[in-house]
């Protein structure tokens, strides 16, 4: 065989006639495969673009009074983000505090906890939560969590609460509607818990097991394998894993528009309706004209702004650690 | 938990030895704690979905009726009707979407794994593949807005499809490189050394071996852009009737048709969102279980 094609190399004196073809198909596929990737990232540039053209006008007329202005009237044309970014702050916030736990007992559960049988249709499962479209989750945080949430938690909490200093007003609904900050928090908790599990579980899968086998050699119980071993090794890159959460958190707009309340009010309570600048551009978007519809745009590009740096900032975190 | 505990405690030193043993208590306790919640925590992310599934299904199989694969979707207030437009709208822009993403996805994944491998160039587009990746679909929506349907004068649903191809070629471009890079150098060497020029390389031996990885992203794809709503309510918004053929106008589809539906006053509105949402999400499921089991079995292979 070897022989054989020896023969037939040297047979062929012209070479040049037998690549003639496939040169230039060669130079055509590297160069569509390079335009494909430089794609990706004309498009990012795009949305930056994008946004900032839409967005000027309504930067220029109202400089940096648009950002802390909480004034939004369509009839005087009057607008301002900060509601809508307050909003979107706070969700988020809520949803880190309620997510992260849980995703991380997920995430040990998987892990450490769980006997190997069960293992892929737990993680199928939790898996399948993140394919649930986000519309789905509005529906269900609107017409069956809603209504619970208002009958067991709102009304029996705010008669608690009511008169009280601080809490009092954190936690006091004057209309337990069901819908509010909160539930729309506690909905986008639900939402990142698969994404911030699942990398979480990768990151503790990626630490050597002898490191784990060690400290259950010299008597450590799991809470202690987990809390001094498991948790400084993964550090950094579980703070990452969050980020991204917290990327899709911000961002998150239909489970958010049903549940959130629409509202442009800055509220003290928790449980009171407001709006997001994902909700709100939802809301208004289709309606809006003229300087309306560009502010929407100025809402998106802080949106932009703050996911853009929150998953850079993620990227960064979770890829420090896989180098080091 | 802790009262039983404590219950226990009280009782056992006498008559057995502790159930922790010859281990501190609160250690004992810290661990038990744990164990418990961390499955907690497991079982009620299980129960939510779950709970999400069994309302779809109790709410929305009310709704279905051969009525709602053939009809159009019903004006305000009036009754019957069906969803087959929004339905057939979905797959029409879905399919865009995918077809448009594919070459795309495919080709840039890789660049990124044979070509530019760890040159600056590769790592500036990994990084930015990832942001794009996770960045808000409604952003994407207001960037198809401003770069079709403003120049083009109205909703269309071209510019829903590429909405949705921009979404769905990130997912592509990173299971495309992830499963490229799992080809073993040895192999591509081989068809080196026979003299095949490295397209050939490329396409007849990465992309053979990495083939079922590729299809399950795809179909990942698939499923990611099958529910988007954000970015459709910007570009092919909805409407009551079957769409024209050459897609300009509003084109119905059910994401937003859902949403629509599902906050309005009518009753028959609102069975036909649970409807649409029942086969909507029972669909992606089914999706992503099918793109699973694919990548399973290559894997085992």
């Amino acid at each position: 065989m070897v022989a054989l094609s020896q023969e037939r190399l040297v047979s062929s004196t012209d070479a040049s006639v037998r690549r003639s073809s496939s040169p230039s198909f060669d130079g055509l596929f590297r160069i569509a495969s390079l335009a494909s990737a430089l794609l990706v990232l004309i498009v990012l540039l795009g949305i930056i673009g994008s946004m900032i053209y839409g967005g000027w006008p309504a930067f220029s007329e109202f400089g940096l009074g648009f950002i802390t202005s909480s004034v939004w009237n369509v009839n005087e044309d009057q607008y301002g983000a900060w509601v809508a970014i307050v909003g979107t702050l706070t969700t988020a916030l809520i949803a880190l505090v309620i997510g992260v736990p849980l995703s991380l007992g997920i995430a040990v559960f998987l892990t450490q906890l769980c006997p190997p049988w069960l293992k892929r249709p737990v993680a199928t499962t939790i898996e399948l939560l993140a394919a649930v479209p986000s519309i789905i989750y509005g529906m269900w945080g609107l017409f069956v969590f809603a209504p619970l949430f208002a009958n067991y938690v709102q009304i029996p909490v705010s008669n608690i609460v009511e008169g009280m200093p601080i809490i009092g007003t954190i936690l006091y609904a004057r209309t337990p509607s069901g819908v509010g900050i909160l539930t729309a928090g506690i909905i986008l908790a639900i939402m990142i818990i698969p994404f911030i599990a699942s990398i979480a579980r990768d990151i503790l899968d990626q630490i050597p097991p002898v490191l784990r086998e060690s400290a259950y050699g010299i008597g450590c119980t799991t809470w202690e394998v987990v809390r001094n071993v498991l948790l400084p090794q993964a550090g950094v890159s579980i703070i990452g894993a969050v980020m991204l959460g917290l990327g899709r958190a911000l961002g998150e707009t239909m489970a958010v528009t049903f549940v959130v309340g629409n509202a442009n009010r800055l509220s003290g309570s928790l449980f009171d309706p407001g709006s997001t600048i994902a909700s709100r551009i939802a809301n208004e978007f289709n309606e809006a004209i003229g300087l309306q519809l560009n502010a929407l745009m100025a809402l998106g590009c802080i949106l932009f702004l703050v996911t853009f740096t929150v998953l850079v900032l993620a990227r960064i975190l979770v890829s420090r650690v896989k180098v080091g | 938990m802790d009262t039983a505990l404590q219950h226990q405690a009280a009782n056992e030193p006498t008559t057995a030895p502790a159930p922790w043993g010859r281990v501190r208590r609160s250690r004992h306790v810290a661990d038990r704690a744990l164990k418990i919640t961390c499955t907690l925590f497991t079982v009620l992310g299980a129960f939510v979905l779950g709970w999400i599934l069994l309302m779809l299904l109790v709410e929305g199989i009310g709704g279905l009726s051969p009525a709602v694969f053939t009809e159009t979707t019903p004006g305000p207030g009036s009754q019957g009707g069906g969803i087959a437009n929004a339905i057939v709208g979905s797959l029409i822009m879905t399919v865009l979407g995918i077809v448009v993403a594919t070459p795309v996805g495919v080709l840039a994944g890789t660049y990124l794994a044979e070509y530019g491998k760890s040159s600056k160039l590769a790592e500036v587009i990994r990084f930015v593949n990832d942001i794009l990746l996770a960045a808000p679909s409604i952003l994407i929506g207001l960037f198809v807005y401003m770069l079709m349907v403003q120049p083009m004068g109205g909703y269309s649903g071209w510019a829903g499809g590429v909405a949705l191809a921009i979404i769905a070629v990130p997912v592509i471009v990173r299971t495309t490189e992830d499963m490229l890079r799992l080809v073993p150098g040895s192999l591509r060497e081989a068809g080196a050394a026979l003299g095949a020029p490295m397209s050939t390389v490329i396409i007849k031996i990465s992309w053979k071996a990495a083939r079922a990885g590729m299809v399950t992203g795809v179909l990942l794809a698939t499923a990611r852009i099958a529910g988007e709503t954000a970015p459709l309510l910007f570009t092919a918004l909805n409407n009551n009737f079957w769409f024209n053929p050459n897609l300009m106008g509003g084109v119905a589809n059910l994401p937003v048709m859902i949403y629509q539906f599902a906050l309005s006053p009518y009753e028959n509105w609102r069975e036909l969102a649970w409807a649409g949402a029942l086969i909507i999400t029972m669909s992606i499921l089914a999706l992503s279980v099918v793109a699973r089991l694919l990548l399973r079995k290559d894997k085992i292979r």
